[in-house]
C-alpha cells in the first residue's frame, strides 16, 4: 500500500497542454475517483501515474518516492484497462500468470498468487478458457485478477466498467468496492460516470479541460460544490440552472429575482462579497429541492412537458415561463395532473456569471 | 419454392455460368503443362490439341535429372526459400513492429523511403545489387548471395506494420505494466496475434523466392549450385530445347505450391483481408 502524490503535474502533446498543473494527494489505502467529461485529461493523468505517458512537468510520487523516470513495472502499480486488454491467444490462467512468468517470478509463488486471485474473484472454474469464451463480466474479473496477482501498492482502473451493460455495471461496482475493503490497497479509478464516482469513491477529483475543479468526499461535492461545473456534473438528474438578477439586500442576504415577479424572489445568505444590485447570477436548484407552492423561498410557475415514472419517484421535465428547462423530482403519488403547476424553491445555490459559487 | 429463393438460385446459376469459363481459362495452361510433361520433346508441336496425358513423364524426368541434377537443384531451392522466408518474416515483422509501435525522429522519412522502394522497378536495382554482391562482397556463386540480398522486403514491412498498428495498444501497455520486456512483448504477444498476416506473408515470400529466376541466374549459375528455375532454364539451348524435361520440371515446381496454397488458403485470405474492416 502506498500514498500517491501529484505535484503541479503538466502534460503537453507538442505545444498543446492538456493537463495544467494538477495537484492531487491520494492517501494510503484510499479509493479516489477521477471524474470528468471526455477530454478532461483524467485518463492521461492515470496513464502518467502508471508510467505509460511521460510527464511534461511536475512530480509524481508513489509511496514517497518520485517516479517520474521509473519504468511502469517498477512503480508498484497494476492497471485495469477499459478494453480489458486480455491476451486473446492465452487461457485465463496464462493471462493471469503471464507477467509473472515473463519476469522470472518463482513458479510456486506465481501459482499461489494466481490461485489467490482466482479465489478472490471466483473465476477458478474459468481458468482453462480463452477470453473469447467469457462474458463481459467474466473478462472484467480476469482483467482485475491480472492486476491482483501483481500484489501492487496501487491499483489503477481506467473506465473498467464502461463496456458492460447497466445491470452488470452495478454488480461489478459492488465487487470492486468489496475488493477495496478486502485488500485495503490504494485505488485510483477513472470514469466519466458520476454515479460510479459517487458510489465507489472515498474522495472524488472532478476534472475539466485539464484542470482540477474540486476534490472532496462524494456528498461534500454534492452538497457544497465550488462552481457551476461541479454542481452540474455531480448528481443525476443534474442540477437545474435558472438565470436570475440581484435586486437588493436584506438582513438575511442578497435578494435574487428569477422571473421578473416579486414572488419569484429568493434570499441567499452570503459570507463573501455580494454582487452589485442589477448584476446577473445563476441560481442552481437540485431536482429534489423543488417543493410544493408556498413551501419554500420562491414560487415558480412551470409547464410540464414530460413525466418520467421510476416507481417510487417521478421526474417532471418542465419549462419555466422564461423558457428555461428544469427537472423536478416528486414522489410518484404527488405528481400533479395539470400541465401548469407552481413549485417552490426550498434550497438553492448561487453562482456568478463565470460559474463560481457565491457563498 | 418462394420467389425469393428462386431469385437466389437464379443469381447463383448466373454467377456459375460466368465464373466457370473464367476458371477453365485460368486452369487450361496448367493442364497443358501437365499434358506436355507426359509427352516427348516434340509433342508440344503436335498439330492437334492433346487433352489427355501420355506416358513419357518418367523418361522426361530422367532426362531432366541427367542434364541438370534437378533433385539437387530442388533441394537448393527448398533450402534457399525456407531460410529466406524464415529470416525475411522475422526481419520484416521486427521492422514493422518498430514502425508501428515506436515514435522516433525521422520515422515518417523511413516509411516514405520504404514506400518509395516499392515503386522502383527491380531492373533498376538489379545491376547495382549485382555489382555490390559480386564485386564488393565477393559473394558470387554462394548460398548467402541467394538468400541475403532480397531479405528486406518493403511490402512485407508495410504489411506487418499495418497488422501491428491495428492491434489494440492496451495489450502492449498491459504487458509493459506487468514488467514484460519489449522483445518478449513482440515474441509472445504481438507475433501470435499476427499469425494470419504472418502466414500470408510467409506464403508470398516463399513463392517469391521459389519462383525467383533473374537474381539466382545472375549471381549463382554454376552447375551444382543452381536453384531449380535456373536449372530448368539451362534446358533451353541454342540448338535444342528439351520441352518434355522443362514441362516435367515445371510440374514439379508448381504442384507443391498449389498444394501449399490450397492447404493454407484460409490463412492466406484472412491475412490479406485483415484490416479491410475494423
Amino acid at each position: 500500500m502506498a500514498a500517491v502524490t501529484l505535484s503541479n503535474v503538466v502534460k503537453r502533446f507538442g505545444n498543446f497542454e492538456i493537463v495544467h498543473g494538477a495537484n492531487i494527494d491520494v492517501s494510503d489505502g484510499e479509493f479516489v475517483v477521477f471524474v470528468g467529461p471526455s477530454g478532461c485529461g483524467k485518463s492521461t493523468l492515470l496513464r502518467m501515474i502508471a508510467g505509460l505517458e511521460d510527464i511534461s512537468g511536475g512530480e509524481i510520487a508513489i509511496g514517497g518516492k518520485v517516479v517520474n523516470d521509473v519504468e511502469p513495472a517498477d512503480r508498484g502499480i497494476a492497471m485495469v484497462f477499459q478494453s480489458y486488454a486480455l491476451y486473446p491467444h492465452m487461457t485465463v490462467e496464462q493471462n493471469l500468470s503471464f507477467g509473472l512468468r515473463m519476469t522470472g517470478n518463482p513458479k510456486g509463488d506465481t501459482e499461489r498468487r494466481v490461485k489467490r486471485a482466482s479465489e478472490i474473484l471466483r473465476i477458478t472454474e474459468l481458468m482453462a478458457r480463452r477470453p473469447r469464451q467469457l462474458s463481459g463480466g467474466q473478462r472484467q474479473r480476469v482483467a482485475i485478477g491480472r492486476a491482483i496477482v501483481r500484489e501492487p501498492q496501487v491499483f489503477l482502473f481506467d473506465e473498467p466498467l464502461s463496456n458492460l451493460d447497466a445491470e452488470l455495471r452495478v454488480q461489478m461496482r459492488v465487487e470492486i468496492s468489496r475488493l477495496h475493503k478486502e485488500l485495503g490497497t490504494t485505488m485510483i479509478y477513472v470514469t466519466h460516470d458520476q454515479t460510479e464516482a459517487m458510489t465507489l469513491a472515498d474522495r472524488i477529483v472532478v476534472l475539466r479541460g485539464g484542470h482540477v475543479e474540486q476534490i472532496g468526499r462524494p456528498l461534500d461535492l454534492y452538497d457544497n460544490p465550488d462552481n457551476q461545473f461541479v454542481a452540474g456534473f455531480v448528481g443525476s438528474p443534474k442540477m437545474n440552472f435558472i438565470n436570475g438578477r440581484v435586486v437588493g439586500r436584506d438582513t438575511h442576504g442578497i435578494v435574487v429575482e428569477l422571473a421578473g415577479q416579486e414572488r419569484t424572489r429568493i434570499t441567499q445568505p452570503l459570507i463573501g462579497a455580494a454582487p452589485e444590485t442589477g448584476s446577473k447570477v445563476i441560481v442552481g436548484v437540485r431536482p429534489e429541492h423543488f417543493g410544493n407552492a408556498g413551501e419554500g423561498d420562491a414560487d415558480l410557475v412551470v409547464r410540464i412537458d414530460v413525466v418520467e415514472h421510476l416507481g417510487g419517484t417521478s421526474f417532471l421535465y418542465a419549462r419555466t415561463t422564461n423558457g428555461e428547462d428544469v427537472v423536478i423530482q416528486r414522489d410518484a403519488a404527488k405528481v400533479p395532473d395539470t400541465t401548469e403547476v407552481t413549485v417552490s424553491i426550498r434550497k438553492s445555490y448561487l453562482f456568478d456569471e463565470n460559474g463560481l459559487r457565491l457563498r | 419454392m418462394s420467389s425469393r429463393s428462386q431469385a437466389k438460385l437464379g443469381r447463383s446459376v448466373a454467377l456459375h455460368l460466368f465464373l466457370t469459363p473464367l476458371a477453365l481459362i485460368w486452369l487450361f495452361p496448367l493442364w497443358m503443362m501437365t499434358i506436355f510433361s507426359t509427352m516427348p520433346d516434340n509433342g508440344i508441336f503436335s498439330p492437334g490439341i492433346e487433352l489427355l496425358p501420355h506416358g513419357n513423364f518418367i523418361e522426361n524426368f530422367n532426362n531432366l535429372q541427367r542434364d541438370t541434377d534437378f533433385v539437387r537443384a530442388i533441394g537448393i531451392s527448398v533450402s534457399v526459400a525456407v531460410t529466406y522466408t524464415v529470416l525475411s518474416v522475422l526481419l520484416t515483422s521486427m521492422a514493422g513492429w518498430a514502425l508501428a509501435r515506436y515514435q522516433f525522429f525521422g520515422k515518417g522519412a523511413v516509411v516514405a523511403i520504404i514506400l518509395g522502394t516499392i515503386t522502383l522497378p527491380y531492373a533498376v536495382v538489379l545491376i547495382p545489387q549485382f555489382i555490390m554482391v559480386a564485386r564488393d562482397f565477393k559473394l558470387a556463386n554462394t548460398w548467402v548471395a541467394l538468400v541475403v540480398p532480397p531479405l528486406f522486403n518493403s511490402l512485407g514491412v508495410l504489411f506487418m506494420r499495418q497488422s501491428f498498428s491495428m492491434m489494440p495498444a492496451d495489450l502492449f501497455d498491459a504487458a509493459r505494466v506487468e514488467g514484460v520486456k519489449e522483445w518478449r512483448i513482440f515474441l509472445f504477444v504481438a507475433l501470435p496475434l499476427a499469425r494470419p498476416t504472418l502466414a500470408a506473408l510467409a506464403i508470398i515470400l516463399f513463392l517469391a523466392s521459389w519462383n525467383n529466376y533473374l537474381w539466382p541466374l545472375l549471381i549463382n549459375s554454376q552447375p551444382g549450385s543452381m536453384t531449380a528455375p535456373v536449372a530448368l532454364g539451362t534446358l533451353i539451348g541454342l540448338t535444342k530445347v528439351s520441352w518434355g524435361g522443362i514441362m516435367a520440371g515445371s510440374m514439379m515446381l508448381t504442384a507443391p505450391m498449389l498444394v501449399v496454397f490450397v492447404l493454407l488458403q484460409r490463412h492466406f485470405i484472412a491475412g490479406i483481408a485483415a484490416g479491410a474492416i475494423k
